[in-house]
């Protein structure tokens, strides 16, 4: 069905915006996989995570040509732009990506995430607004079930996480 | 007839095979004779090195484990962490704690385990035939340092009782020697309390014995004797490095 | 079915463990498999376990020893340097018929190599981990939900045939998420461990738990005995899954990670008209010998696809005795092959597929 790209330096959530999406497909039932990109770097590296979502056995977790691809600094654009499948879209935070997208054979979606998450007071969930965007534009998943499974995962201990949450998903749903 | 000594239970029928005139059988009965009177045989763990005593778990009649060279601390410490109810204690060389073990022995004395260590310190390499050991005293002649030991070239020689006195977890640390049977009785007193600080769950243990080598050393028994006291016990000099038994718990 | 949960293959691994009654975990820290360690860490001291932090690779594999000669379901995890580190202690405990789990998270090599997924530790871990005339087992799990179940299973091989069992995944199969569900194991019969040190309570001869034998005739006669075991796992324990092998005319054989990645290609290869059929050993050593030898009389050829130089592929040779020809495929120094390159292969090799 999809595999997801996200990308971004290490501290917007990339890997945080990539789980959710990885449990929302096993809570629909279907087949998933995420893997994280790991290196030495601790803080401040780029960083990206691979997700499958499908209805057949997930062969390879890494997902080096994504049908969905996601970003949050223009080196993730720059680098991965070329591999999106024809036909795929990429979403990217145009706050942060001061470039539009090359290639005239996928989608490309615009939002000023990481603007919008701070003019909100939502820091740090711009990641959760980029996921808003992909589901408006892409339907992979429904949008109220995507909010039950941010509302649900929250820590037991910050249930106010998944209201903060469920409100970044909203604005990027609209935005 | 009255019966004035008798091999300690804690002891198999089977004889040692250690040279004549070494001093590693005396040790031996001082250990067992220590398991006999505080009662552990039944819940006793012994492990062997590897050198001249890691034939060890033929003798000690409590069960025994043999460890890979250096190692022994490091399989004690997963013994008395698989079953800390078990007494735990470690027969090792020179070569074995001072040398190749010297990270599990210092790691041993960090984690404050308890487990006792008897260390018997010959200052040279007895099974493989007379090399140097990391306690090979300066000038020493050995089949590896042909010219005597220089400082220079292999270093000088380390004393374990000093330095495992600096760690936090030892709880008791001393050297004896089995020299005299003064000295032999003091052995056996040390190894007792080095017991009852791991009865205690006070900490790592360690008793470090001076022993001769004669067959190595190329001496008769008698001169081997002669020169531990000489030449052994200035460089190694006995007594209570650490005992922090008398400590209370609350710190 | 339980409730699935999402975890990454260390996580699942070390929650397998605990599951499976391990008490004792010693490890030091390497990437790519810190989480087991971590979880371990922070689990074990919840659940009546103990978590240990040892000086050294080496003190960790000699605790394990320790804590396996006194009776405990131990386990210590590393990924490939550490690994090699810990062959010495590996020897001991398969020369004194100590059972325990040893983890592998390969990373790729020689040296201090690199951190990403590897699996160029085949040789290593199935030929000469450690010295001496010996085997243990090798368990290749392909997924998260492999990793948990075969977990469970390592303990009870290594304590039926007193011996290591190791569970060789790599760094993409320890990171990775995936559902997993801790369903009920298949219950085996263990053995009780009279060999064990556990004080002889003054009513039994003292156990002595020993790799050393130093008359050789008596030495030539255990390992004979060992050797008679190690027949007896070949016989009954070997595990390898087929997926489209009854028609195959090529088959691809992989395992752990590749498997999956190559079961994508022959998946892709079918609806381009080639015959293709996967052979996945999910037991390392005892290998899938028999199993390859029917298959290479029903088969016009193999190739084997692995994440690394060319180790396994010596494996298929001797199975099949060389009866069809075997080519091998691999990426290396930390690459994870991409299904497209395998389905290329599989288009040159049988000269179908291309348009």
């Amino acid at each position: 069905m999809a595999g997801i790209l996200l990308a971004g330096f290490g501290g917007q959530g990339i890997l945080f915006a990539g789980k959710q999406l990885t449990k929302a497909g096993m809570d629909a039932g279907k087949q998933v996989s995420w893997l994280p990109s790991y290196g030495p770097e601790m803080r401040g590296g780029t960083c990206n995570c691979s997700v499958n979502i499908d209805d057949k056995p997930i062969g390879s977790p890494l997902v080096t040509a994504p049908d969905i691809l996601i970003v949050m600094n223009l080196p993730s654009l720059d680098k991965f732009e070329k591999k999106v499948v024809p036909g795929g879209c990429v979403f990217i935070d145009s706050s942060l990506v001061p470039k539009t997208c090359e290639r005239t054979d996928i989608r490309a979606y615009y939002i000023p995430a990481t603007k919008l998450a701070d003019e909100a007071e939502l820091n740090g969930l711009a990641n959760v607004i980029m996921l808003g965007k992909v589901i408006r534009e892409t339907g992979i998943f429904d949008y109220e079930f995507f909010r039950n499974e941010l509302l649900t995962s929250a820590p037991k201990s910050k249930p106010q996480l998944g209201e903060l949450n469920a409100k970044a998903l909203k604005i990027g749903y609209d935005g | 007839m009255k019966e004035v000594f008798k091999k300690p239970h804690a002891l198999t029928d089977k004889p040692f095979h250690y040279c004549p005139g070494c001093t590693h059988g005396i040790i031996h009965r001082l250990v067992a004779e220590c398991i006999d009177e505080f009662g552990v045989e039944g819940k006793a763990v012994g492990i062997a090195p590897v050198g001249c005593s890691v034939f060890a778990y033929n003798y000690f009649n409590c069960d025994m484990i043999e460890a890979p060279h250096g190692r022994a601390p490091a399989v004690a410490t997963g013994v008395k962490r698989a079953n800390p109810d078990l007494f735990v204690f470690t027969y090792q060389g020179d070569g074995d704690l001072a040398s190749i073990g010297t990270a599990e022995t210092v790691h041993i004395g960090t984690r404050g385990e308890n487990v006792t260590i008897i260390f018997v310190n010959n200052a040279i390499y007895g099974m493989t035939g007379g090399q140097m050991a990391p306690t090979s005293l300066p000038g020493q002649v050995t089949t590896t340092s042909p010219y005597g030991r220089d400082k220079h070239i292999q270093g000088s020689p380390i004393r374990i009782c000093e330095m495992m006195a600096t760690l936090e977890g030892v709880a008791y640390a001393e050297r004896v020697s089995v020299d005299s049977v003064k000295n032999v009785i003091a052995a056996k007193k040390a190894i007792k309390k080095a017991f009852q600080t791991q009865i205690d769950k006070k900490g790592l243990s360690i008793v470090e014995v001076l022993s001769t080598c004669p067959t190595n050393w190329g001496l008769s028994p008698q001169k081997a004797i002669e020169w531990l006291r000489a030449e052994m016990i200035p460089y190694y000099p006995l007594g209570v490095f650490k005992d922090k038994t008398t400590e209370s718990e609350a710190e | 079915m339980g409730r699935k949960l999402l975890m990454k293959g260390n996580e699942a691994l070390a929650e397998a463990a605990i599951r499976a009654g391990c008490k004792l975990f010693f490890g030091y820290p390497i990437t790519p498999q810190t989480e087991l360690s971590e979880y371990m860490a922070k689990n074990m001291p919840k659940r009546g376990g103990l978590s240990l932090q040892a000086e050294s690779e080496i003190a960790a594999i000699n605790m394990v020893l320790g804590a396996s000669a006194a009776g405990a379901r131990v386990i210590t995890s590393s990924s490939s340097p550490g690994i090699s580190l810990k062959s010495e202690g590996i020897s001991y405990i398969v020369g004194s018929d100590l059972p325990c789990v040893i983890v592998n998270v390969q990373r790729a090599g020689p040296g201090l190599g690199g951190i990403q997924p590897s699996q160029a530790d085949y040789f290593q871990a199935t030929k000469a981990l450690g010295h001496g005339d010996m085997h243990f087992i090798v368990l290749a799990p392909a997924s998260v939900q492999e990793i948990a179940t075969l977990t469970g299973e390592a303990f009870d091989l290594a304590d039926i045939y007193r011996m290591p069992v190791m569970i060789l995944a790599d760094g993409a199969l320890g990171q990775m998420m995936e559902p997993v569900d801790f369903e009920e194991k298949k219950h085996r019969e263990i053995p009780e461990k009279t060999w064990a040190c556990t004080g002889t309570k003054d009513g039994r001869p003292h156990n002595i738990v020993n790799s050393l034998i130093i008359e050789p005739n008596e030495l030539e006669s255990v390992l004979e005995e060992r050797y008679k075991r190690y027949a007896e796992i070949e016989e009954k324990e070997v595990m390898y899954e087929e997926f489209m092998t009854d028609d195959a005319e090529i088959i691809v054989t992989a395992f752990g990670i590749t498997a999956r990645i190559a079961r994508t290609a022959v998946t892709a290869a079918r609806e381009k008209g080639i015959k293709a059929g996967l052979f996945r050993p999910i037991t390392l050593w005892p290998f899938p010998t028999k199993r390859l030898r029917e298959l290479a009389d029903k088969a016009d050829r193999f190739l084997c696809v692995e994440m690394n130089k060319g180790q396994m592929v010596y494996d298929i040779k001797l199975a099949t005795e060389c009866r069809k020809p075997v080519d091998f495929y691999g990426r290396t120094g930390g690459i994870v092959p991409e299904p497209a390159e395998i389905l290329n292969e599989l288009e040159k090799l049988t000269g179908k597929g291309k348009e």
